[in-house]
């Protein structure tokens, strides 16, 4: 077994590789099957799998790319993931995936999807219209025709009619496979000193491009060489760190995060992989049980709607859950659904007494100082004082 | 020449649409007093007929926040909504707005508005409004009716969609409506409201269309924001919209009879030298120096996109074609411009540059608006492949001062109409529709 060290170099390296040779090395192991990009936040992968086919999780070229062509198909004022998804699809790294889903995150990434239509007019593209009403025998049914023409699209490009029991099949797997991301967030909340946050992003990010039974037995031996390490506790504060679940922050933002006196022990990065809460229960229907877990069971974000806007309780539960002492609103600069969100979550956290602090990054932030200063006196303010 | 040294001319129906609005708001600055029910919505998708049969008194946010800015107030409330927290990237409406209500929500009109019992999110076309309405009804805490118009990634709605959007109206708008109000929902006061929508839409589209006259009768953008202010809002499905259509109609008749182009602030267009298609909403903030750079030149706006976020009619739709009213709405939010794919905006665009002959296009790529921004410039250079027509880019924003440079668009606007004027003289026209590239596939 590798070690954790090993791990975590293994995931970087899948991170770093924006051509995407994992994905090649799958489809030469299964030839004629498709592979198929998506964006963030969260797309329905167990049926894309279910399908025989292999989703693979896109979150733009990080800070690996050097951004030409996509710069031309933007404004300035938009975010930063559209650019490199672009860069990444007309500089050729895309044309391994036999097609394109579009979550409806926000208008940017829902007309990115266009752009894709008019720029790459050969390959499949599909908006995932996720529903808005979480009402069964709407949003559901809505919902559960939209996954069967997503099966369609997959089928007809490689893929095959799926069974109930191929679907119960990959909604199990991928109900182990947040069930062992779960653990590895618990663990990181117990101790803290033993999975660092660039580690576990890395960790839970290379999911984005593995087969899932695969990444599943990578993450359950990440846990167990991250147990035998030898790590003293330090003088850190605990936070929460939300805002990141759709443009990626560099690696570099993480680190100094770390080194700036804070234990990161949540976070909403790689959300779309942990978006469900609890396990799906196939039963006799699974695409509709499927369909049905996103209704009930889907996580708070800033790109859905809340009836009952539990929003911000829920992030209190989670500050309290988690033991954290203060949370750190860390957006993608533009990011309409983190920023909007942000004013409300921060005045229930002043309300609550629980300390917090923003910034804005881009997916390609080279400097880090001014964050780890900020960060550094927002950890000792708290050390010290108990409050920011 | 100062937007302030001058009064603007205006044309009638201007006139008569400011009074109509005037009205509206003096009708809802006495709602409380006088126990009528408010709900605030949006222009795109909205259900102003629904809303009436239910005599509950429509609130359009995003007109408020134009209206506030054309006023010179959007800065301060943009500053205070900053100073509350909220992030200097995102929408410039919605800060607007916030600014507003803290500070009294004092309406356009000078008058104060009432606070709403309904806040009717109509999810069509635009992200944001969900985050709006969100953070409204924090303030607020009354009844909210969300309903979630899918978006259309290919060519047409499929029947899923028709039915999805019916469903929400049937079972969570209507029944909210109905308890908001007290009233038991009469779907033959609907059908007879839709009616009258049609009407005044059949003649919306006569005015929009007499733009493919030479010279054109009216100005397709800054103009035409006049004229589809009535069906935007508050009067689609009355009578006094089917009156107020019915008279520009005539007006713009009796204009095109004598041959005169449009009425701008400083008087009849003289001479139409540029007929240009417009894709983006206006700025704001400087509407009158913004329009005149354009009108000092001899530009003519003979189509645009913005004046179909309300509804896109001139493509055939009309609120009384389906026999269910549900559907008949459901249809009319499927198909608002800001809920079309890219591939078909591009489409919109490259008839409107055809069957209107225009000679340009300008894109004003707005800021605070990435429903309408994020892919402009890939679909500006698919349009210039398809016409053959070179476009402009230009920036700013709805309502934030500060993203407006009179000089940066004026530098930038008269060199793309002497190139425009260039090519005139070269005999440029756009490609014949024979020479349409294919249509991008994709989608559903």
């Amino acid at each position: 077994m590798m070690t954790a060290e090993e791990i975590v170099a293994h995931c970087e390296r899948l991170y770093a590789d924006t051509a995407l040779g994992t994905v090649h090395d799958w489809k030469s192991r299964h030839p004629g099957r498709p592979a198929f990009g998506h964006l963030p936040v969260y797309a329905p992968r167990e049926v894309v799998h279910a399908a025989g086919g292999l989703p693979v999780a896109l979150a733009g070229a990080g800070e690996h790319v050097d951004i030409v062509k996509g710069d031309a198909c933007f404004q300035s004022y938009i975010c930063h993931i559209p650019r490199s998804t672009v860069e990444l699809g007309l500089t050729g790294d895309l044309d391994v995936l036999d097609g394109m889903l579009f979550p409806s995150t926000c208008d940017v990434i829902r007309n990115l999807s266009g752009i894709w239509q008019l720029l790459f007019p050969k390959k499949p593209v599909r908006f995932i219209d996720l529903p808005q009403n979480f009402a069964k025998r709407l949003g559901g049914d809505f919902y559960q025709h939209d996954l069967k023409e997503l099966i369609d699209l997959v089928v007809a490009n490689g893929g095959k009619q799926p069974t109930d029991e191929d679907l119960a099949r990959s909604i199990r797997l991928y109900n182990d496979n947040r069930n062992a991301i779960s653990a590895l967030y618990d663990l990181r909340t117990e101790q803290p000193q033993l999975v660092a946050s660039d580690e576990c992003f890395l960790v839970v990010k290379a999911g984005a491009v593995l087969d899932v039974a695969e990444h599943t037995q990578l993450v359950h031996d990440f846990i167990a060489q991250a147990k035998t390490r030898k790590k003293k506790k330090e003088d850190r504060i605990r936070v929460v760190m939300i805002g990141a679940f759709c443009e990626q922050p560099p690696i570099g933002l993480l680190r100094s995060l770390d080194r700036s006196g804070c234990y990161v022990v949540d976070d909403d990065l790689n959300l779309g992989m942990r978006w469900l809460e609890k396990d799906v229960e196939p039963g006799k229907n699974p695409l509709e049980a499927f369909a049905d877990a996103y209704l009930t069971q889907s996580t708070w974000a800033s790109t859905k709607y809340e009836a009952d806007d539990l929003r911000a309780p829920k992030l209190l539960a989670l500050v309290k859950r988690r033991k954290a002492d203060g949370v750190v609103f860390a957006a993608p600069s533009f990011c309409d659904p983190a920023l909007l969100d942000q004013p409300v979550l921060q005045k229930i956290l002043s309300v609550s007494g629980v300390p917090h602090i923003a910034f804005k990054y881009a997916e390609n932030t080279g400097q880090f100082q001014g964050i780890r200063e900020q960060a550094g006196t927002f950890s000792d303010s708290i050390k010290l004082w108990g409050a920011a | 020449m100062s937007a302030d040294v001058k009064h603007a001319q205006k044309d009638v129906s201007q006139n008569r649409q400011k009074e109509m609005i005037a009205k509206h708001f003096t009708r809802l600055s006495k709602a409380r007093e006088n126990g009528e029910k408010v709900g605030y919505t949006f222009v795109p998708g909205n259900l102003t007929e629904l809303l009436g049969v239910f005599d509950i008194l429509p609130v359009y946010p995003e007109i408020n926040a134009l209206q506030s800015a054309m006023r010179q107030k959007s800065a301060g409330y943009i500053r205070e909504a900053e100073r509350l927290g909220h992030n200097e990237d995102v929408c410039t409406y919605v800060k607007c707005d916030i600014g507003m209500m803290t500070q009294g929500n004092i309406g356009p009109t000078g008058e104060k508005l009432p606070p709403p019992d309904l806040l009717l999110l109509s999810y069509t076309g635009c992200f944001t409004f969900m985050k709006w309405f969100e953070l409204l009804r924090q303030e607020y805490g009354c009844e909210i009716a969300m309903l979630h118009v899918p978006y259309v990634p290919g060519q047409m709605p499929t029947s899923e969609m028709r039915q999805y959007v019916k469903g929400q109206l049937k079972d969570e708008v209507i029944p909210k409506m109905e308890k908001v109000s007290g009233k038991k929902f009469d779907p033959d006061a609907l059908l007879a409201r839709l009616k009258l929508s049609a009407r005044a839409e059949n003649d919306l589209v006569w005015v929009l269309e007499s733009a493919k006259k030479r010279p054109s009768p009216i100005d397709a953008y800054f103009g035409s924001v006049y004229y589809v202010g009535p069906i935007f809002t508050g009067f689609r499905g009355t009578e006094d919209a089917v009156s107020y259509y019915k008279e520009l109609r005539a007006e713009v008749e009796d204009r095109m009879s004598r041959g005169e182009g449009p009425v701008t602030p400083d008087g009849t267009l003289a001479k139409e030298k540029y007929r240009l298609v417009v894709e983006g909403p206006p700025n704001w903030t400087n509407f009158r120096d913004f329009w005149r750079i354009f009108y000092d030149e001899g530009a003519v706006f003979v189509a645009s996109t913005y004046t179909k976020v309300g509804g896109l009619y001139d493509t055939g739709f009309r609120h009384d074609q389906e026999k269910d009213p549900l559907l008949a709405l459901a249809d009319y939010c499927i198909g608002c411009y800001t809920n079309l794919s890219l591939p078909q905006r591009v489409d919109l665009l490259e008839k409107y540059v055809r069957e209107y002959e225009a000679d340009g296009v300008v894109f004003n790529s707005i800021k605070s608006c990435n429903s309408f921004s994020a892919g402009q410039l890939v679909m500006l250079r698919e349009l210039e492949k398809r016409t053959g027509i070179p476009g402009a880019f230009i920036e700013s924003d709805l309502v934030d001062p500060r993203y407006y440079s009179q000089a940066n668009i004026k530098n930038r606007i008269e060199s793309y109409l002497q190139m425009l004027s260039a090519r005139k003289a070269g005999g440029h026209v756009a490609q014949p529709a024979s020479l349409k590239l294919p249509v991008v596939a994709g989608g559903h």
